[in-house]
């Protein structure tokens, strides 16, 4: 039925106040919804609490770990290569320090490496991406993605290898040879993304009603862009840790005393088979990290998928 | 006469889909307009219909200005749409807005209704109050204001299109495109949301581009009606005059295929004319008249001549050879077609 419509007054008995309240039940609800989904997959669960607890060790490492003064440069050759024991849980190295103890500081180099190469990297490859997606066929895609080309070409660790050899060896200058050639993934990944998304007819309505390229690029497109990418970030957590405990494993990464989990395998590889547990903690350590994330990566996906926000 | 809002002329839209040969290199094209003019009087409902392929969606494209014609001029009100290939400037955006055909594509999923409600009011009415805007435009719409927190993956099919309607009244415009607006929706649905298109249009006096492939919604919604077929026009009619009397054989084959339950409705129609073949490619339109293919009255000139538009009564034209004027052109082709000019 046709109904009068006066402008300037409040439709329906409805306050500023109970909008907001709404807007938190719904936010709630959402929340609750989301959860739902997430842990209904138990292996995404068990990826999410091993990170948890790696992360946690990682923070409170000086006072989880049982001789926190063994990450530092110490030696004690009285107890040196003894193997697993109620003293020490995963048995001590060539010098006598403990490996749990070494094994739960190099969690925080290993975290240290994947979150801030993930930091550099994400936010430029999914910026270029988005971007050359949007303006497909001008002359800014051209540049972006012939440039990520270039860098797709290079065998990765190799590059990441000559690039730790010529500057200093030590973790920054690893992670600065990791993010070189990570960021075109992101750019490659997200710039299929874009250019599909941009065909969307909310991006067209945007579009036709006058919004602004940066509304389109950010609030438009972005927010649907976010699951592949926290997906692929979350997998490749792992990925960066490999890598930098791979570095770490050749010296080109975190250099003794400091425990890298890499450098500890390197130190410990000479050690194999006799005196297994020195190369195998660290190993192991690397192992659960990894896992963590890649279980974690595949019920992320599911939480982010926009179908059921 | 009332004024004409949308002024549509000699309007084309050919795309360039790929290239021939490899010496002399030759665009491949989608004429997916070739060459239309319509006009739209103030406050009407002019329907535009067409089978898939035949360029509806394109013209209203270009009307909302996502893309630019390759030739032709759109008028609003007087004023040229596309003057000098510049940006459209917002005041003619606020006028013209669109629905489109499939609200579970045209709503970010990834935003609340009352964000996509926002965005027109914030680029458009910057200086009212966004939020009291959104509940109006949801009551206006008669959808309750709890959902302004929703997604719209929350929502059901015909409630995603009354957003889609929301948002396209969000920025008061005079003239709204409607591409297929209820062809993604259920039947039951359909009727609800013709009725509030129906009553919107009564209450803020808006002018409505209805295109669509079902001619019997026409029917009820449409003041007139033009039919395309391959990008171009054959023929616009009063609605009534529409159907009671067809004149170009594509619309009498399209009328004669639209099915129906009883006897009546079966003696009702104008003509049984079988429909024959599919649309052609846009890529190789036939020469001549595009339709001669399909036509049962194909007369030889047909074949190589484009029929014009001309009235066959006032404010009824077609596009057909048989209606053209003098009758001397065609006048060699009636001793041929003697039977096929008699039906008419």
């Amino acid at each position: 039925m046709a109904r009068e419509i006066t402008a300037g007054e409040l439709p329906a008995p409805i306050t500023r106040e109970q909008v907001n309240q709404l807007q938190r039940k719904n936010r709630r609800e959402n929340l609750g919804r989301s959860w739902y989904k997430f842990s209904r997959n138990p292996l995404s669960v068990i990826g999410g609490a091993t990170i948890l607890v790696v992360v946690l060790m990682a923070v409170f490492a000086p006072w989880v770990a049982p001789f926190p003064e063994h990450a530092q440069p110490f030696t004690d050759f009285a107890n040196a290569s003894k193997p697993p024991s109620a003293q020490n849980l995963f048995g001590t190295d060539e010098i006598g320090r403990d490996i749990l103890s070494r094994v739960i500081f190099g969690f925080r180099f290993s975290l240290m490496m994947g979150m801030i190469v993930l930091a550099l990297v994400v936010p430029t490859g999914v910026f270029l991406g988005l971007v050359a997606g949007y303006f497909q066929g001008g002359w800014l895609d051209t540049l972006i993605m012939r440039v990520t080309d270039v860098f797709l070409a290079v065998p990765p660790l190799i590059l990441a290898l000559a690039i730790a050899a010529v500057l200093e060896p030590n973790l920054s200058n690893a992670m600065v040879a990791v993010s070189l050639m990570w960021w075109p993934w992101y750019t490659r990944l997200s710039y299929g993304l874009a250019s599909t998304l941009r065909n969307e007819f909310y991006v067209s309505s945007a579009e036709t009603l006058g919004a602004s390229k940066f509304h389109i690029l950010f609030h438009e497109i972005l927010p649907n862009m976010t699951s592949p990418i926290f997906t692929k970030m979350s997998l490749d957590m792992g990925w960066v840790i490999i890598i930098g405990a791979t570095l770490s494993f050749v010296g080109l990464g975190v250099q003794p005393p400091k425990p890298g989990l890499g450098t500890m395998m390197a130190s410990g590889a000479k050690f194999l088979p006799d005196q297994w547990w020195i190369a195998m903690f660290p190993a192991l350590g690397i192992v659960v990290v990894v896992l963590g994330f890649n279980l974690f990566g595949d019920g992320l996906r599911d939480l982010l998928s926009a179908e059921g926000v | 006469m009332s004024t004409e809002i949308l002024t549509v002329d000699g309007l084309k839209k050919h795309f360039v889909i790929g290239y021939e040969g490899t010496i002399n290199r030759r665009p491949i094209k989608v004429k997916a307009v070739d060459g239309i003019n319509f006009g739209l009087q103030e406050g009407e409902t002019f329907g535009l219909v067409g089978e898939s392929g035949s360029g509806k969606s394109t013209i209203a494209y270009i009307t909302v200005g996502m893309y630019q014609p390759t030739e032709g001029k759109m008028y609003f009100r007087g004023e040229d749409l596309f003057a000098g290939n510049l940006e459209r400037p917002l005041p003619l955006r606020k006028e013209i807005q669109i629905v489109f055909q499939d609200p579970g594509s045209s709503l970010n999923p990834r935003r609340t209704i009352r964000q996509i409600l926002e965005l027109p009011l914030r680029i458009h009415r910057p200086k009212e109050d966004p939020l009291h805007e959104v509940m109006r435009l949801l009551d206006m719409v008669e959808l309750p204001i709890e959902y302004m927190h929703k997604y719209p993956q929350m929502l059901s099919g015909g409630e995603k299109q009354i957003i889609a309607i929301a948002r396209a009244l969000a920025t008061n415009p005079s003239l709204i495109i409607l591409d297929e607006p209820t062809s993604a929706l259920d039947v039951s649905v359909q009727g609800k949301v013709i009725n509030l298109l129906l009553r919107l249009q009564r209450e803020l006096g808006l002018t409505y581009l209805f295109i669509t492939h079902d001619l019997s919604l026409m029917r009820n919604v449409a003041s007139r009606v033009g039919i395309m077929y391959l990008g171009k026009i054959c023929e616009v009619a009063e609605a009534s005059q529409f159907f009671q009397d067809p004149q170009h054989p594509y619309t009498r084959m399209l009328l004669s295929s639209i099915p129906v339950v009883s006897e009546e409705e079966e003696a009702a129609k104008p003509e049984k004319i079988e429909s024959t073949g599919e649309i052609p490619s846009p890529v190789n339109v036939p020469a001549g008249c595009s339709f001669h293919t399909r036509c049962p009255h194909v007369m030889d000139i047909c074949k190589h001549v484009d029929p014009v538009m001309v009235d066959t009564s006032p404010g009824h034209m077609a596009r057909c050879h048989l209606f053209e004027q003098p009758a001397e052109l065609i006048a060699p082709f009636f001793v041929e077609h003697g039977d096929a000019v008699a039906q008419t």
